[in-house]
């Protein structure tokens, strides 16, 4: 019964794969996305580059379930097996059904808001959302979650007394708290100081370890980047340009870097 | 070459829908301009109520139609949230706005009607009443679609209200109807049996409203389909613009 | 490879907990966990967590309510006979004008931080959302009436005791439907312009039968018989029934984005 997910994590080191499918999404007469076919290998690390609008945000979104593309779809090559007659093909989000919770089990989001209540704890948001993901124990989760982002002093406290280099620790915390497999990070060194920057580049580091798959925005230069292992930029919905899975990732890096200095 | 080939069957298939469109207008035209005539000279005066009566073969056919047109809304709201297509939500709000129409003109042809009679502009009769709620809930299904802007929550977020209000229908007419019983009112002649020949007419009006139904509706609709057409052709427009 | 044999509750996701990295074999913990239940359990914490934190709800309701009593004893004579028949009628009409106004929050603070899009990530039906706002509201506005009750006897004069718990019963099913209605269109209105005022809009004409039957199954508690009405509240069930079932089927169609 475990099998075909201890067979997807030694294969893939623990990673999600996904696959974006001719993704097109529009909001009314605007278009996010057009025509976006990616394939990420479990345990890559993928920069998305490109400038605001771009469709960065959307991707990610799409990618967690959360936004249904108005046309194409993603794919998710490693649980093929999950479902209880051969492989699942394309997810549509709310869509029901047990392929659909044991793929979003797996998958942390860390978005551009905080995904946080302001009148809950740290604690109370970290425990709140351990149960949600049926996670064991969930209060010694949300304190060992705490303890390395550095807010264990602080757990008690409301989200609202935070500043924001601490909400965006609670944010990542919270993102990962659930082990995910797939990771979507949307700007995570966002209101970050050096040592926060550290820390998340220490966290994404130990996950990337374990096989953890990667799909992160990023305008500038963080700690994050030492993750990196593959750079595409969008521009206009549209994939501009794509280091590949084995080629070089920082000339893009460094030409988006650039620009973000320029703008 | 391809291109040219398109644009020629479509206007084909164009001409083709404006003969079928006008014979179809003729159709209603005549059946109405008969229903019209039975209604004023073929059906026999009713004895208390006189010429007034009359008004009953739009007044009844009005709210029938109504009903025809909100049970088609519900149908297809529900199957636009499961299959998504944009049709559906057109159909839904076509046939919404027609029934509104329709429903309408129930509520005004029935203190044209009461006046005469009772005296009164207005009877809290169980029916009427109800009527009144449906609608107000259909004129708030229209008013909601005017306040959400992208069309994909739009179709989906009245598409449920839609099947609220559809659900809280019959709990209207019941809770109404249970009310007024329990509360003496003025009884609303709805006198037993029906003349046969007043229920033929009844019937023949009947006929004649749901043509007008049917052509008010593929009208609507294609309105609908045209705007989305245009909608289309700004982005492709201003798609190719932004390439350039 | 083999078949997942759970119910609709049920799925199991595994987690691993092995912290040593690739090299070692991993070690897969299995955690069933339920999809609907629990969660709505945790949501449902959270709610009366936050609303007991601030008491917005439950202040704003109170007050509202008891101002709009008071003000209609202005518009006739509060302390004739006849009042017994129209008092009823009011409580219910003010307690559906709160419920219009103060179940707008429900959904418009979850966009604040968009905690609604954490809600939709996690491995839980789009149902247990709903249902737990539901079941807090209930709780809220029951709290509410409760307090006002006897505040309500006093202003109109009417004797509580003999008929409390058949009052009870009556204010829980009609409350029910308006819990229920009410939270399921602040998840519309969150989405619309002009959401204030929408809501009311949107929720006074479905609630038109559900006002009917409790006002009339109030009435008939302080009447000579003081019976329940078995019309009503069979009534007022079947409504509470019909629209918990509508948004379980439809309801988790609002929560896309």
């Amino acid at each position: 019964m475990d099998t075909s997910f201890h067979q997807a994590r030694e294969e893939g080191r623990g990673g999600l794969g996904i696959e974006f499918h001719k993704i097109e999404k529009r909001y009314g007469a605007r278009f996010a996305l057009r025509g976006v076919s990616l394939q990420i290998a479990p345990g890559e690390c993928v920069a998305l580059l490109g400038a605001n609008g771009s469709g960065k945000s959307t991707l990610l979104k799409i990618a967690a379930l959360l936004v249904r593309p108005t046309s194409g779809g993603v794919t998710f090559p490693d649980v093929g097996d999950i479902g209880a007659d051969g492989a699942p093909s394309a997810i549509a989000p709310s869509a029901g059904g047990q392929e659909t919770f044991a793929i979003k089990a797996r998958i942390g989001l860390l978005a551009h808001q905080t995904l946080l209540y302001d009148e809950l704890s740290a604690e109370e948001n970290l425990v709140l959302f351990a149960k949600l993901y049926g996670l064991d124990r969930p209060l010694q989760r949300a304190a060992g979650a705490l303890e390395p982002a550095g807010l264990a002093r602080r757990a008690k406290d409301l989200v609202r007394t935070f500043s924001r280099g601490m909400r965006q620790r609670l944010a990542i915390a919270r993102a990962t708290l659930a082990d995910p497999a797939l990771l979507l990070l949307d700007e995570p060194a966002a209101g970050l100081d050096p040592a926060g920057q550290q820390w998340l580049g220490k966290t994404l580091g130990h996950l990337q370890d374990r096989g953890c798959t990667m799909l992160m925005s990023t305008h500038g230069t963080s700690e994050a980047h030492a993750v990196v292992t593959r750079a595409v930029r969008l521009a206009g919905g549209q994939i501009a340009e794509d280091s590949g899975p084995a080629g070089d990732p920082r000339p893009i890096l460094a030409a988006a870097l650039a620009a973000g200095h320029e703008g | 070459m391809a291109h040219s080939m398109a644009t020629s069957t479509l206007s084909t298939r164009e001409v083709a829908r404006a003969g079928t469109d006008g014979l179809a207008t003729l159709g209603v035209a005549a059946l109405l301009a008969v229903a019209g005539y039975c209604a004023l000279f073929v059906a026999p005066t009713e004895r208390t109520m006189g010429l007034i009566q009359r008004i009953f073969y739009f007044h009844v056919p009005s709210a029938w139609t109504g009903f025809v047109a909100f049970l088609i809304s519900f149908i297809a709201s529900i199957a636009y949230l499961r299959v998504r297509s944009p049709k559906w939500d057109w159909l839904a709000v076509s046939s919404a706005e027609i029934g509104v129409a329709f429903m309408t003109v129930m509520l005004v042809t029935g203190p044209i009607w009461a006046k005469p009679v009772w005296g009164i502009w207005w009877t809290w009769d169980a029916r009427l009443t109800s009527t009144f709620v449906l609608w107000a809930l259909y004129v708030c299904y229209l008013l909601l679609r005017t306040l959400i802007d992208d069309p994909e929550r739009r179709g989906v977020v009245s598409a449920v209200f839609n099947t609220f209000a559809a659900f809280d229908i019959p709990l209207v007419y019941f809770s109404i109807w249970f009310f007024r019983t329990q509360h003496p009112q003025p009884v609303i002649g709805d006198g037993g049996s029906l003349d046969p020949r007043m229920l033929r007419v009844l019937l023949l009006c009947w006929a004649a409203l749901l043509g007008v139904f049917v052509l008010l509706l593929r009208q609507r609709y294609r309105v609908e389909a045209l705007r989305h057409r245009v909608a289309e052709l700004q982005i492709s427009a201003a798609r190719e613009e932004d390439e350039r | 490879m083999a078949p997942l044999s759970q119910t609709r509750d049920q799925t199991a996701a595994r987690v691993s907990a092995d912290e040593a990295g690739a090299a070692s074999a991993p070690v897969v913990v299995t955690i069933r966990r339920s999809t609907l239940l629990r969660p709505a359990v945790a949501l449902l914490a959270k709610e009366l967590r936050t609303e007991f934190r601030t008491r917005e709800l439950l202040a704003t309701t109170l007050v509202f309510v008891l101002m709009v009593l008071v003000l209609f004893s202005f518009t006739f004579d509060p302390t004739a006979a006849e009042t017994r028949r129209f008092a009823p009628g009011l409580l219910w009409l003010a307690l559906l004008f709160a419920g219009s106004l103060m179940l707008h929050p429900s959904f418009t603070r979850e966009q604040a931080n968009d905690t609604l899009a954490a809600l939709r990530l996690a491995p839980i039906e789009p149902v247990a959302i709903l249902a737990a706002k539901i079941a807090a509201n209930l709780c809220f506005l029951l709290l509410a009436e409760l307090m006002l009750l006897p505040i309500f006897a006093a202003l109109y004069n009417l004797s509580l005791l003999p008929v409390i718990g058949r009052l009870v019963v009556v204010l829980f099913l009609g409350t029910l439907g308006l819990a229920t209605i009410g939270t399921v269109f602040s998840a519309v209105s969150a989405q619309a312009r002009m959401r204030e005022l929408l809501l009311p809009l949107l929720l006074l004409p479905l609630m038109a039968p559900a006002l009917i039957a409790s006002a009339e199954a109030t009435v008939g508690l302080f009447d000579d018989s003081a019976a329940l009405s078995p019309v009503w509240t069979t009534f007022l069930a079947a409504f509470d029934v019909m629209f918990l079932t509508v948004t379980w089927l439809f309801g988790e169609y609002l929560l896309e984005e």
